[in-house]
Formats: structure tokens, C-alpha cells, sequence
């Protein structure tokens, strides 16, 4: 669990994904192959900005224990502006998230390996409409 | 160029809980504890946030602001008495999290409300030495108080973050010095979940002690008078204690008002004189002169003479601190509970 989580902790903490040179495609978790390009793929790392809009989204009522205080809790797809389409939670109450929506990424949580093991965080999205800490606030 | 700060950022919570809401619950008087405070209501942190994750947002909102690129940042001080690890670093996550790669120097600092200036210090010196280019100093804090306590009216959330070094610096530290003492006013012991206070003997010998001593000596040592700055901020555990300090120090209402934000957002403790500082940057014009006092319980305060610089002007101060603490949204007491885990679950 520790070194599973521990080699992704800079694509988790901030959007880091890859973009392949020769097609354009860009990957979110990043891909050191591109399956368009196969053999002629030219991967390279690429930090996305992180703002993008909301595709679709789910209310999850039905959580593990370990996520009960959490719950109800969103998972959305989300468009990045300069990225790809990923899976992401959403901060906010289940009332203030809709399709289309703006949403920029925030550093938060996941979970914490119960009270004396590690603290797992990563990046979330929040509406831009709530978030104090977006540019165009 | 005397080193100053070049960039800052803040982050408070979004949730919001009330005197109104905490007095219902233990049967007092709303009207009495805002009164004694001077404080209406207080941040909450979501589940999800913490010392790490504020110091983060914090430290993002001064790099963006600042055009900083993160791999010129030589070093990491996060200021708190809430690290999410009591052995681990909180400045290893926020380096990871702003990408400033590995070759920085990083350490906690631990010193009650004042870690985060005592932070600045720190990064001051290493830039003056020439060690680092620039320094990330955060103070932050997610308080606990025990359910019940008095402190529970105003142990909040927030922290603020600065970007310290040479190169355009938006104020500069014309003098900075700290009044140190041992005096046991607030503590925590190891393994104890929330603090212990000697109640009284928190006013006269420790903060009022210790912020009026620093802010008479940085006066002195510089040769300036009360009615030299155009704005002054003290450590704010409640909103009668820093208007007493300028009361008694000979400083206005008028200079006091842009930085006292505990009314709103409570006592923010490593993150609350450096919040008001902010705040006082937001509107701050070239020339201007600010008074700088933290208090940190155990005890110390660390003082500070900024001179803004015309710089200022063209840098980003949107959203303000004011918008960010008028942006908050109230909870109830019990999902409070459940936010601050103070509801034990089975198993
Ligand atoms: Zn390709």
C-alpha cells in the first residue's frame, strides 16, 4: 500500500499526466505508450492546469465504513481545459454540483490508514463558484 | 534590496459555526460570550482538510499570485501546533504538492500561535546569508478545542503562506526581533488531544506581556512612535486582546481594523496575526508602514517593520482576505462534531 501510493504521490498531489508528441493525446493517470501511436509514440510528462468542467457525476450514498463520516460524497467526470477527461471527487454539497459546471482542483484528504498509519492526501475539484482560491474568484 | 516578502497566500475553510450555534448547546448567554470575545462566529475545516492541505492551498495561492517558479524555493517552514504527524514533516507534503523537487531545506516549526512569523524569520535569514534564493514560510492551523471549553467559541481554522527573498519584494522587512520567555500560560502535552490553559494567567504575563514588549522594543530599536505606521496587526486568540495591545501600545482603532479578522473566523492560531497581515497587504499602498506582532503561547511574540514597496501595485491581490472570510457558509453543532471527529465511532 505505502510504496504503491508513495510512487504516484506526484501525479496525486498535483494533475501530472503525459501527452504524446506525435498525436496530441493526452493521458490522465500518464501512459509511457500511446495506443494510437504504438511504436511511434512520444511520450512526454505534462503538469495539466487543473481547471476544467463537470462531464457527468454521481452521489455516492453507499460508502465502505471507513468513508461513513464522508458520505454522501460525488465522483465526477471531469473535462480538463488542457487535458483529458478524468475521475475525479467533488467537494461540495450533493445540491450545489450539476452538469457543466466549472470546477477547479484542490489539494485535500483521501484517508488515513486508521489512527497511527499514514495520511494519504491528493487532488480533488471544488466548484469554482465556491472556491475562495481560484483566480477568478 | 533588504529581503522582504515577494509573494502571499491564504486559505480558510469554508464552513462557518457560530456563538450562537456552541452557547444553545452548553447553556450560556450568546450575547455574553460575544461581548467577552469579541468573536461571532468561526472557520471549520472540512473532513478532508488539515494542516497539510491548508498550508498547500496556501503556498499555491502565493506561488500563482507571486510567478514563482516552485524550484527556486530553497526552503520550507510550516509553523503549526496542528501537524497532521507528530514525527513527519508537514513541509516534506507541501514541498511534494507545489513541486519545488527535492534540493530545498524543510522543517516544522512548533512554537503555539507564532510559528508561522518565527517561520519568516527563518526564511529572512536565509536569504539575507544567501543561502536560498527564495523561502516558503506557512503558518497554519486546524485548532482543537475540548468540547465544552471556552476556547471552543473561537479555535479555528486558515493559515497563510509567504513567499520571502530579495527580488520583488512587495514589503520589505525594514526590522524584525522576538521577546521569549518561559512562562506556561498554554500547553499541550504529548498524546493529549486537545490543550490546557491556566485561564487567567493567559492575559497580563503572557500575551499582553509579550505582544507589548516586542512591539515597544522594534519601536525603539528603530525610532518609530505609534503614529509612524499606517496599519498595525497583534496575534488575535479573541477580538479583545489585540484591541487592548493597541490600546495600551497608543495605536488606533483606524490602524487595527483592516487586520483583526478574529470575529469572523476565529482564532486561526498560526495562522491568525499572519491571516491579518494579509489582509492589510490586500489594500496596502506603496510607502505604507505596518506593525507586525505574533504571540505564541509558552511564550513569545515575534515583531516586524514592513515598508511597502511601489511594487504593490501591480501585484494580484484577488480574491481579497475579507472576500474569502465573508464567503463562508454555516454549519450546526453536530455536523461540527462529526467535521472535527469528535464523534468516536465503534470499531
Ligand atoms: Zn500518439
Amino acid at each position: 500500500m505505502i510504496p504503491r501510493f508513495w510512487r504516484k504521490i506526484k501525479y496525486r498531489y498535483d494533475i501530472v499526466g503525459s501527452v504524446c508528441e506525435n498525436c496530441g493525446s493526452k493521458f490522465y493517470p500518464p501512459r509511457n505508450f500511446c495506443p494510437i501511436c504504438r511504436r511511434r509514440s512520444k511520450i512526454k510528462e505534462q503538469r495539466f492546469n487543473g481547471r476544467g468542467k463537470v462531464l457527468s457525476y454521481t452521489i455516492v450514498h453507499d460508502t465502505p465504513d471507513e468513508f461513513k463520516l464522508n458520505k454522501p460524497y460525488i465522483v465526477a467526470l471531469i473535462e480538463l481545459d488542457d487535458g483529458p477527461i478524468i475521475t475525479s471527487q467533488v467537494v461540495c454539497n450533493p445540491e450545489e454540483i450539476e452538469v457543466g459546471m466549472r470546477v477547479v482542483k484542490t489539494f485535500r484528504k483521501y484517508f488515513e490508514d486508521g489512527e497511527d498509519g499514514v495520511i494519504y492526501y491528493g487532488t480533488k475539484f471544488v466548484p469554482e463558484k465556491i472556491a475562495t482560491n481560484a483566480k477568478n474568484f | 534590496m533588504r529581503a522582504g516578502i515577494v509573494s502571499y497566500g491564504t486559505y480558510i475553510p469554508r464552513f462557518r459555526l457560530s456563538v450562537e450555534e456552541i452557547a444553545k448547546v452548553w447553556g450560556e448567554n450568546p450575547d455574553n460570550v460575544k461581548a467577552g470575545l469579541g468573536v461571532y462566529e468561526k472557520s471549520v475545516p472540512d473532513l478532508d482538510e488539515d494542516t497539510a492541505t491548508i498550508s498547500v492551498e496556501a503556498a499555491r495561492e502565493a506561488i500563482e499570485r507571486g510567478e514563482i517558479n516552485p524550484e527556486r524555493i530553497g526552503a520550507i517552514f510550516v509553523g503549526s501546533e496542528s501537524h497532521p504527524y507528530v514525527v513527519k514533516p508537514t513541509a516534506t507534503i507541501v514541498g511534494d504538492a507545489i513541486g519545488c523537487g527535492n534540493r530545498f531545506h524543510a522543517g516544522d516549526f512548533e512554537f503555539a500561535c507564532k510559528a508561522g512569523t518565527a517561520g519568516i524569520q527563518a526564511c529572512m535569514g536565509m536569504v539575507k546569508s544567501g543561502m536560498i534564493e527564495f523561502g516558503l514560510a506557512i503558518g497554519a492551523d486546524t485548532s482543537q478545542s475540548a468540547p465544552g471549553d471556552p476556547l471552543e467559541y473561537s479555535a479555528s481554522a486558515g493559515g497563510a503562506a509567504f513567499v520571502v527573498g530579495k527580488k520583488r519584494v512587495i514589503a520589505e522587512i525594514e526590522e524584525t526581533l522576538s521577546f521569549t520567555s518561559d512562562t506556561p500560560d498554554f500547553w499541550r502535552r504529548e498524546g493529549q488531544p486537545y490543550p490546557s490553559h491556566g485561564g487567567r494567567f493567559t492575559g497580563i504575563p503572557a500575551y499582553f506581556r509579550h505582544v507589548t514588549s516586542a512591539a515597544t522594543q522594534i519601536m525603539e530599536k528603530t525610532g518609530y512612535k505609534p503614529s509612524d505606521f499606517n496599519y498595525a496587526v497583534f496575534h488575535q486568540p479573541n477580538g479583545k486582546f489585540p484591541v487592548r495591545a493597541a490600546r495600551i501600545l497608543g495605536f488606533t482603532k483606524e490602524q487595527i481594523a483592516q487586520g483583526l479578522v478574529v470575529g469572523y473566523i476565529g482564532n486561526t492560531y498560526s495562522g491568525s496575526s499572519v491571516i491579518g497581515f494579509s489582509a492589510v497587504l490586500d489594500i496596502a499602498k506603496p510607502g505604507d508602514k505596518i506593525l507586525l506582532v505574533s504571540f505564541g503561547s509558552g511564550a513569545g511574540s515575534d515583531a516586524f517593520i514592513f515598508n511597502v514597496t511601489d511594487l504593490i501595485e501591480n501585484y494580484p491581490r484577488v480574491p481579497a482576505v475579507w472576500d474569502k472570510i465573508n464567503s463562508g457558509i454555516t454549519v450546526d453543532y453536530g455536523t461540527y462534531l462529526k467535521l472535527r471527529k469528535k464523534i468516536r465511532l465503534k470499531g
